[in-house]
């Protein structure tokens, strides 16, 4: 009898316990809401020497959301906590970068100075307010949503300092390109930044034993130190990745409007970044991770987006329907809702034995 | 005795609170210093304070409520907007009385502490997500009534938003003219918040249980308080308290839009740590929070008076300021720690 | 029933998934006697107070209290509190940001027009206060009063809720000797009060100090309930370690000490870390075992872990192999050789969520530094290697290594020290919670890895098994180390006199 148990239990594991099921299930459901809804969903056209459709039009508008969940993701796994300070980060990393091309004006034609000094120094910003949520977190021992509150709100301010308040425009070609199309590339360049991105930190884990440590750090801090992991510094060096990868998703998204407007770039995105964590399957008490189901968890979200805005919702009043699923997910996974569900598998299964037993 | 309860008075809780009323006294007596003929030192522009945070005040009691008992909540500002929205849409589109109005804000305040307080306490969820999804979702909801600002029209809201209460004092102008100070009737209502809450919480059994709670939890079950109810209950009063600030919000923007109140949690929250809050929870009192409210104020009219700082100035301060204060209570508790080991 | 017991459980059994935490256990409470709960870890003393409290329900038994015809069944704390048991356990369950009086007095405040009545409030609680001779003003915030104090006030809030029996679950492990003392004056008029109490703890001076009778239990069962006045020290500790004492002298392993060239491994000197353990001094050489005993509390894991650096030891040196190492965290006492098993391997041993390789390889990759990842085939390698040294049972390498059973965990945490080939191995507690094979191969194991030249500490509640495994031990008591016993020696009277200490110049 008990082996039967033990066998029955391992089978429903592997059937749905894979950390990718879930999230592809979701993203598999959308799609098919968005081919109902929209039947030439799937259709991709070339128009002007571009890809074009909904499809791809998806996948690029995913791609800050992507680049961003990857540090979420991190951050989450290392400290059981999130960063909500993703996007206006991602508002100061586009109001340096335009502030230094345009030389301090409100609009330029011409780099002022190289576009390459304008991302990295954009970049070292936003890791500096990375490693700012990194200090309070990992050496003050501040809940993270609390650290990370500081620059959510102040972070916008700040940005709206570099560029004194206007909106910055560099209406220079080369920088469009990373928001736009590369020569005559017929996929947009977005695309690009979240595959390597993907890439570059799915290596720098798998290459350094960094994703080993973070995981062992998020899932038990007392025994990592005692096998000889510094744990805040782990921490701390997550939530400077996260800065960097906001950094980074702050160009693209400034590249594409080809301005820095601090109010806007990356708005509410830290919301979407953590219900991608969420729904790749990662708990958000940190842990185990997975970064492919972040990734999903992103395209999921952003074709979710697409498909409200199909079904004629405005922008405005999307985070009404992301902010019940996010309270979807977490009632799912919190302890006292999987006790209850399990409390009322043991009944079920108690009453079936007793029946077999009653039958012997 | 006496000698026992002056000792009392220099805990470190103490020490946070008296920084925070000495910061105020001295931003704001510079104030008057530098920016004299901009009338910074008339009663006036001291009693503007209040008239301009009114509905903050009220939002940062029930902040402070939430806080004591070691939650949070970042919803606030969402549903202050969402409110302000539904306030004006019903006056305005509906055609509803205002005293409907105040009836669907109260009720809008206390759906959501209940929603929000019961994912918190009976399905232990971190206050943080539950709170950052409930501001997603206020935020939304405000969009979906009207993404258009509607301005309130309505006769009786807006006699209650202009109605001035005349103060014995006042300044002289130039002509020699006698002009009495004035303050609008949200003042009033949240300073009665603000007593009111403040004898809750030191006389009444709630309000020791909540500070009960945010000590230390597991005792507090241990000395059978009934923990869930009591947290659950602060969640439903936080609520009621945004409602009723997001109408005094209401009454002194006499609009609802979309974006409006955004960052008002922020305010709320730095207000109640500036104000001496512990962000670990147990500690922390509405006059503290007040002076907190007080603080914000000043920062944001030193800014408008100098003229020249743009608003966002005024985030950025008040960011910093609820850093340094986050700080020092890190440090504070670290302290602690290490004395507690001695 | 017999007069004058307050306190009645009768054939207590409680069973865990997998264990039997308490099989038809007795006990009885007079009035006005305080009564010492005793055993080793995993003895059941505190499943027995859990039982009694109602933080458990229990499969079979009964509780009579004076006073009630009835049995009765708590459900909760505060049902236990209702029936007149109150517990003040070691971490103080009051809240620290309360004021005296308060703490006193929450949830049952006196009240006038539906207020709170601060002033009869801190009246009520200076007299009470004032009664049980507690100096300290009502007013005080409770986290500026020593934890001495605050145990007192928790004993004056349970007194005054009228309690019949007062629970002291280990109340002492915190307090210095002066704070102890004040500690029993307050027992004691308690006791002149008619209060029946549980006194549960390890400290046997203060056993015999107090107390009036004993209960003793060990792997759930009741050993016996003695009179303090009649059970000697030795005897009291080889009824918790279980060996009747008359047996003792007949057991005398034959194990073979096979004589090493003298090569110190590790040499402590003067090593102490504030509030836990005094200085020592401690030197273990090449291909030894050496014990480290002393009943729970006194010390010995703190001791290892301030070798280890897992609490940084405040004084003192530490050479490894004749050189002084300076050891800040756990990482630089990896870099000198050490390894280190945790005495909690649920709280500070595995990493749950974790594949059983990658708990085997953690240790290795920490050391080898963030930019010197193993590879996947080294890492496979390495946890095949250690799971068939180890006979480790687990459906794959990549299982989950918390769905192994305890045992196999924990061989699981030995390869991951194996693995990182240490001189010198701390193993605390490493047979606890675990099966009889799986014990017997840990103590081969650690014969083996000696003979194989590591030095090797061993930390355990059950003298018998120190003995089979070991060649030389030292026993601490109150955070010292009060002596070694090595060759001849080496016997459970003489360690158990020792452990108990006092006693052998009385007789």
């Amino acid at each position: 009898m008990n082996k039967q148990v033990e066998k029955t239990k391992f089978d429903m594991r592997k059937a749905t316990g894979h950390q990718l099921f879930m999230p592809i299930i979701c993203l598999i459901v959308v799609l098919l809401i968005n081919v109902l809804e929209t039947p030439d969903f799937f259709k991709i056209s070339m128009n002007n020497g571009v890809l074009y459709g909904y499809l791809v039009d998806v996948v690029n508008r995913a791609s800050e959301l992507v680049i961003v969940a990857i540090g979420m993701t991190l951050v989450t796994a290392a400290s059981g906590g999130q960063d909500i300070s993703v996007g206006a980060t991602m508002a100061v990393a586009g109001a340096v970068c335009c502030q230094i091309l345009s030389g301090g004006q409100v609009t330029t034609n011409e780099f002022m100075n190289p576009m390459w000094i304008a991302i990295i120094v954009a970049i070292v910003c936003a890791a500096f307010c990375g490693a700012f949520n990194g200090f309070l977190v990992a050496r003050l021992n501040i809940q993270p949503m609390v650290a990370t509150l500081i620059l959510f709100t102040a972070g916008r301010g700040i940005a709206q300092l570099v560029t004194k308040g206007q909106i910055t425009y560099v209406r220079v070609e080369t920088y469009k390109v990373m928001g736009g199309y590369i020569g005559s590339c017929p996929i947009p360049t977005p695309i690009f930044f979240a595959i390597a991105a993907v890439i570059i930190v799915y290596l720098v884990l798998k290459k350094t034993a960094l994703g080993l440590y973070i995981e062992s750090v998020g899932i038990n801090g007392s025994a990592s130190r005692l096998v000889g992991l510094n744990s805040s510094m782990i921490k701390f060096l997550t939530y400077v990745i996260c800065g960097i990868l906001a950094g980074v998703a702050g160009i693209v998204a400034s590249s594409r409007i080809y301005s820095a407007d601090a109010n806007n770039i990356g708005l509410n995105l830290e919301m979407d970044a953590i219900l991608a964590v969420a729904l790749g399957g990662n708990l958000l008490s940190g842990g185990k991770f997975s970064l492919m189901g972040s990734v999903i968890g992103a395209y999921t979200i952003q074709a979710l987006t697409t498909t409200l805005y199909a079904m004629n919702v405005s922008a405005d009043q999307l985070p009404v329907y992301k902010a019940i699923v996010v309270i979807f997910i977490v009632v799912l996974q919190s302890p006292v809702f999987k006790k209850y569900v399990k409390g009322l598998k043991i009944k079920r299964q108690t009453a079936k034995s007793q029946a077999v037993e009653g039958g012997n | 005795m006496e000698k026992i309860k002056t000792k009392n008075k220099l805990g470190s809780n103490t020490f946070l609170l008296m920084i925070t009323i000495v910061l105020f006294a001295v931003m704001y007596i510079a104030g008057m210093i530098i920016f004299n003929d901009s009338g910074f030192a008339k009663p006036q522009m001291f009693l503007n304070l209040f008239i301009s945070n009114a509905g903050l005040i009220v939002i940062a009691c029930g902040m402070t409520i939430v806080m004591i008992t070691g939650g949070i909540d970042i919803s606030v500002g969402s549903v202050t907007a969402l409110v302000c929205m539904s306030a004006a849409y019903a006056m305005e589109e509906k055609g509803m009385s205002a005293w409907a109005a105040v009836g669907i804000s109260l009720i809008i305040g206390i759906l959501f502490g209940m929603v929000q307080g019961y994912l918190v306490t009976y399905l232990e969820i971190q206050p943080f997500i539950v709170t950052l999804a409930g501001m997603f979702f206020g935020r939304g909801l405000t969009a979906v009534i009207s993404t258009n600002m509607i301005a309130v029209k309505n006769e009786l809201f807006l006699k209650w938003a202009n109605y001035k209460i005349y103060l014995p004092f006042g300044t002289v102008n130039k002509k020699g003219v006698f002009i009495p100070a004035y303050i609008y009737p949200t003042v009033i209502i949240a300073l009665v918040v603000v007593v009111a809450v403040t004898i809750m919480l030191k006389y009444s059994k709630f309000g020791r249980k909540l500070y009960a709670i945010g000590g230390n939890q597991q005792s507090a079950i241990m000395m059978g308080l009934n923990v869930k109810r009591t947290k659950m209950q602060a969640y439903v009063l936080n609520g009621f308290l945004a409602g009723l600030g997001g109408f005094l919000f209401c009454l002194n923007s006499c609009a609802g839009f979309v974006e409006q109140a955004k960052g008002l949690e922020m305010d709320a929250i730095s207000s109640a740590v500036i104000g001496g809050t512990l962000l670990s929870g147990g500690v922390g009192t509405v006059v503290g929070t007040l002076f907190g409210v007080l603080i914000k104020g000043t920062i944001s009219s030193l800014i408008t008076t100098q003229g020249t700082l743009s608003s966002w100035w005024v985030r950025i301060t008040l960011s910093a300021l609820l850093c340094f204060f986050i700080v020092l209570q890190a440090l504070i508790a670290s302290t602690k720690k290490k004395n507690q080991v001695k | 029933m017999e007069k004058n017991i307050v306190l009645f459980m009768k054939n207590i059994s409680k069973e865990f998934p997998g264990v039997r935490a308490l099989s038809h256990v007795d006990f009885k409470l007079r009035k006005g006697e305080i009564h010492a709960l005793m055993g080793e870890n995993g003895a059941g003393k505190s499943t027995l107070i859990k039982v009694l409290t109602g933080v458990y329900e229990f499969e079979s038994g009964d509780i009579h209290m004076d006073g009630c015809k009835e049995k009765i069944i708590n459900h909760s704390p505060q049902d236990a509190q209702k029936n007149g048991i109150s517990t003040v356990y070691q971490e103080v369950n009051l809240c620290p940001n309360l004021t005296v009086a308060e703490n006193l007095f929450i949830g049952r405040e006196p009240r006038k027009y539906g207020m709170i009545d601060w002033k009869t409030m801190n009246k009520k609680s200076e007299e009470l206060l004032k009664d049980l001779d507690i100096d300290v003003s009502p007013m005080r915030m409770l986290e500026e009063c020593s934890l001495a104090i605050q145990q007192m006030i928790a004993i004056a809030r349970a007194v005054d809720m009228k309690c019949k029996v007062l629970i002291l679950d280990e109340p002492t492990s915190s307090l210095d000797e002066e704070e102890v003392g004040k500690l029993f004056v307050l027992m004691r008029r308690l006791k002149s009060e008619g209060v029946g109490i549980i006194f549960v703890t390890h400290f046997l001076e203060q056993v015999y100090e107090v107390c009036d009778r004993i209960t003793v239990l060990r792997n759930g069962e009741l050993v016996g309930e003695f009179e303090v006045s009649k059970l000697p020290r030795v005897m009291l500790v080889a009824k918790m370690m279980g060996k009747d004492f008359d047996d003792l002298a007949d057991i005398k392993s034959d194990r073979k000490i096979k004589q090493q060239a003298v090569e110190p491994v590790i040499e402590a000197e003067g090593v102490s870390h504030r509030g836990t353990i005094k200085p020592f001094d401690f030197t273990i050489n090449k291909g030894e075992v050496v014990g480290l005993t002393g009943l729970l509390g006194s010390g010995r894991s703190e001791l290892v872990r301030a070798i280890y650096g897992a609490d940084k030891a405040e004084t003192g040196t530490v050479k490894v192999l004749g050189k002084e190492v300076k050891i800040n965290t756990p990482l630089d006492a990896m870099k000198a050789g050490m390894a280190y098993l945790p005495e909690d391997r649920k709280r500070d041993g595995i990493l749950s969520d974790l594949s059983v390789r990658e708990n085997i390889i953690i240790a290795m990759q920490a050391k080898r530094g963030l930019f010197k990842p193993m590879s996947r085939k080294e890492m496979e390698e390495a946890a095949d290697q250690f799971i068939d040294i180890l006979q480790i049972k687990t459906a794959s390498r990549e299982t989950p290594i918390k769905s192994l059973s305890g045992g196999n965990q924990q061989k699981v945490i030995i390869g991951r020290w194996l693995l990182t080939n240490p001189q010198y191995l701390i193993l605390d507690e490493p047979t606890r919670g675990i099966d009889i094979g799986t014990k017997t191969e840990i103590q081969k194991l650690v014969l083996k890895l000696a003979d194989e030249g590591k030095a090797v500490t061993f930390i355990s509640s059950e003298v018998e098994e120190m003995l089979r495994t070991c060649s030389r031990m030292a026993v601490l008591r109150d955070g010292k180390k009060v002596g070694e016993i090595t060759g001849e020696d080496l016997t459970q009277e003489k360690i158990m006199e020792t452990i108990a200490g006092g006693d052998r110049a009385d007789e």
